[in-house]
């Protein structure tokens, strides 16, 4: 115990992660760390496994093999004191239509044991910070997409989690309003030292500065900084890395 | 170790454990948004009070001279058919109820909801446990709206306490039936699947009790059916309805809804475990 005093506890560490579906394997022994006030990627096309990865983070049913520890507390022996500490923004829109922001928001808090008074505070404070202070009294089905996400950015932040999980949080929105997500979740970054992991298939989101995680059908094909990944590679940008990351898989097997 | 570090420690691990007031709090949210959308969905509250209402009105006057029913306990009285099928009715009511929650645990699984009730850090069967009690709340209200119109065409318990005394039974026939709910609902991954379990499960529970006809009746022409009858727990439910809207007490009832309650909360709590549950096999 006296040896995690020494070193910062990271935010997510994964390792030896594993996981099928009767005999479809999803996940082969994969690994990944997201250090705080760290932007990682979890870059994979549709299928690679960033969904299962996700439902497994989130505890929404538990890894068969392998270890999930948030802020060093494991996921499978202190459940409860793991999931405290993570904000997460699904990718698909978990708002409940028919209540006000507010109340999505009073409801969310409940359910992490805050108070409606207190909930109503920080729900200010959050709603504020992305922009959208003056719409708590709105019905959430009036929100525009990108509106709607960042509101579920602001719940995600209610219980004061240091990790947020986005998965895909900016497919289906315009350009605008993707640039503006990516954004502000940048900020909280850099500005408040959040750990981020993010999920995408979409290349343009990617900084050379990020950690990337390549994913391919349920391995972790590399990990690394961007533009490392794209140079050693000797590749012009991420797309051009990642395809001949997998291309150089598929022949791998083939032959 | 110094003092500055197990500080700083102690700081990052401040918040360990949950208070009962956080119980309580979690409680209250997951009770109060199922008000809320209760409240927001008024169709489903005018369909779920038509629903016994057609049957009061007309099937019930149509079979009034079809069947005649004998003084059969709790009555003391011959009772008219449409007192006799009330609490059936009322269980009836707590029968669609209990589905239609679990429906919409399907349709919360899809969209996300589920998902972000799933994520709270408190334990997992509290979080099952507080959604079958909000869902059951629910499903007492509409059962005592039921009453206010029955009471107008007549039907009311002998003395003013029955409204009294139905109350726990309502509860605990509303948790099992909403335990039974979430058990199914588990099973399902899509929500196209459901309208199958409707059929399967809502018609053969609700014709194979005792909420129509005396189970008397049904050993005459069917002494196999009657025995299904007996079985089913729908049958207790609607007997324990029946007994305590009278102010009695059928500790049989009683102690199958219960025992029923504890198997179908227990298996359902099961099957949304992460580590034991169906989710994890299908994803």
């Amino acid at each position: 115990m006296t040896g995690d005093v020494e070193t910062a506890p990271l935010a997510l560490e994964i390792t030896g992660l594993s996981h099928s579906y009767g005999a479809r394997k999803a996940l082969d022994d994969v690994g990944l760390t997201v250090a705080p006030g760290q932007f990682v990627v979890l870059l994979g096309l549709n299928g690679a496994g960033k969904s299962t990865l996700f439902s497994l983070v989130t505890r929404l049913f538990a890894a068969r093999h392998g270890r999930i520890a948030i802020f060093g507390r494991d996921l499978a022996k202190a459940p409860g004191e793991a999931l405290r500490r993570i904000g997460v923004v699904f990718q698909a829109r978990t708002l409940d239509l028919d209540l006000t922001v507010l109340q999505n928001m009073i409801y969310h808090a409940a359910l992490h044991g805050i108070g409606p008074a207190e909930a109503r505070r920080r729900a200010d404070t959050a709603l504020r910070r992305v922009g959208l202070g003056e719409r708590a009294k709105d019905k959430a089905r009036v929100l525009s997409g990108g509106q709607m996400r960042r509101v579920e950015i602001a719940r995600a932040l209610l219980h004061g989690p240091r990790l947020l999980l986005l998965d895909e949080p900016t497919v289906g929105l315009d350009v605008a309003a993707r640039a503006e997500i990516v954004a502000q979740v940048r900020r909280l970054v850099a500005e408040e030292k959040i750990g981020v992991l993010w999920t995408t298939h979409l290349m343009d989101e990617i900084e050379p500065t990020d950690q990337v995680v390549v994913l391919h059908k349920g391995s972790a094909l590399v990990s690394g900084a961007a533009a490392d990944i794209i140079a050693q590679y000797g590749a012009k940008d991420m797309a051009g890395a990642f395809s001949a990351l997998t291309n150089a898989r598929a022949n791998g097997a083939a032959a | 170790m110094s003092a500055t570090t197990s500080q700083a420690l102690g700081q990052e691990q401040a918040p360990t454990g949950f208070t009962a007031r956080q119980y309580a709090v979690c409680f209250g949210g997951i009770v109060w948004r199922e008000a809320l959308r209760f409240a927001h969905q008024r169709e489903r509250f005018i369909s779920a009070l038509v629903r016994p209402l057609v049957w009061l009105f007309i099937f019930a006057a149509g079979f009034r001279q079809a069947l005649g029913i004998s003084i059969i306990p709790p009555y003391e009285t011959y009772v008219l058919y449409e007192v006799y099928i009330t609490p059936g009715l009322m269980a009836m009511i707590q029968l669609f109820n209990g589905m239609q929650s679990s429906l919409s645990m399907v349709y919360d699984r899809e969209m996300g909801n589920m998902r972000t009730m799933l994520m709270s850090p408190l334990p997992r069967w509290f979080i099952l446990v507080s959604k079958l009690a909000a869902g059951a709340a629910v499903s007492v209200a509409q059962v005592y709206a039921y009453l206010v119109i029955a009471y107008f065409w007549e039907i009311e318990p002998p003395t003013w306490w029955g409204y009294l005394t139905v109350l726990p039974a309502l509860m605990l026939v509303g948790l099992m039936l909403g335990a039974l709910g979430m058990l199914l609902s588990s099973a399902i991954k899509q929500l196209e699947n459901f309208a199958g379990v409707m059929n399967f499960v809502i018609f053969p529970m609700f014709f194979a009790s005792s909420a129509l006809y005396p189970l008397w009746r049904v050993r005459e022409s069917s002494p196999f059916l009657y025995r299904v009858c007996e079985a089913n727990p729908f049958t207790h439910a609607v007997e324990l309805i029946r007994f305590s809207f009278y102010g009695k007490f059928d500790p049989l009832s009683f102690a199958v809804v219960l025992g029923c309650t504890v198997v179908f909360l227990g298996a359902a709590i099961i099957a949304y475990d992460p580590a034991r549950g169906l989710l994890a096999m299908r994803g």
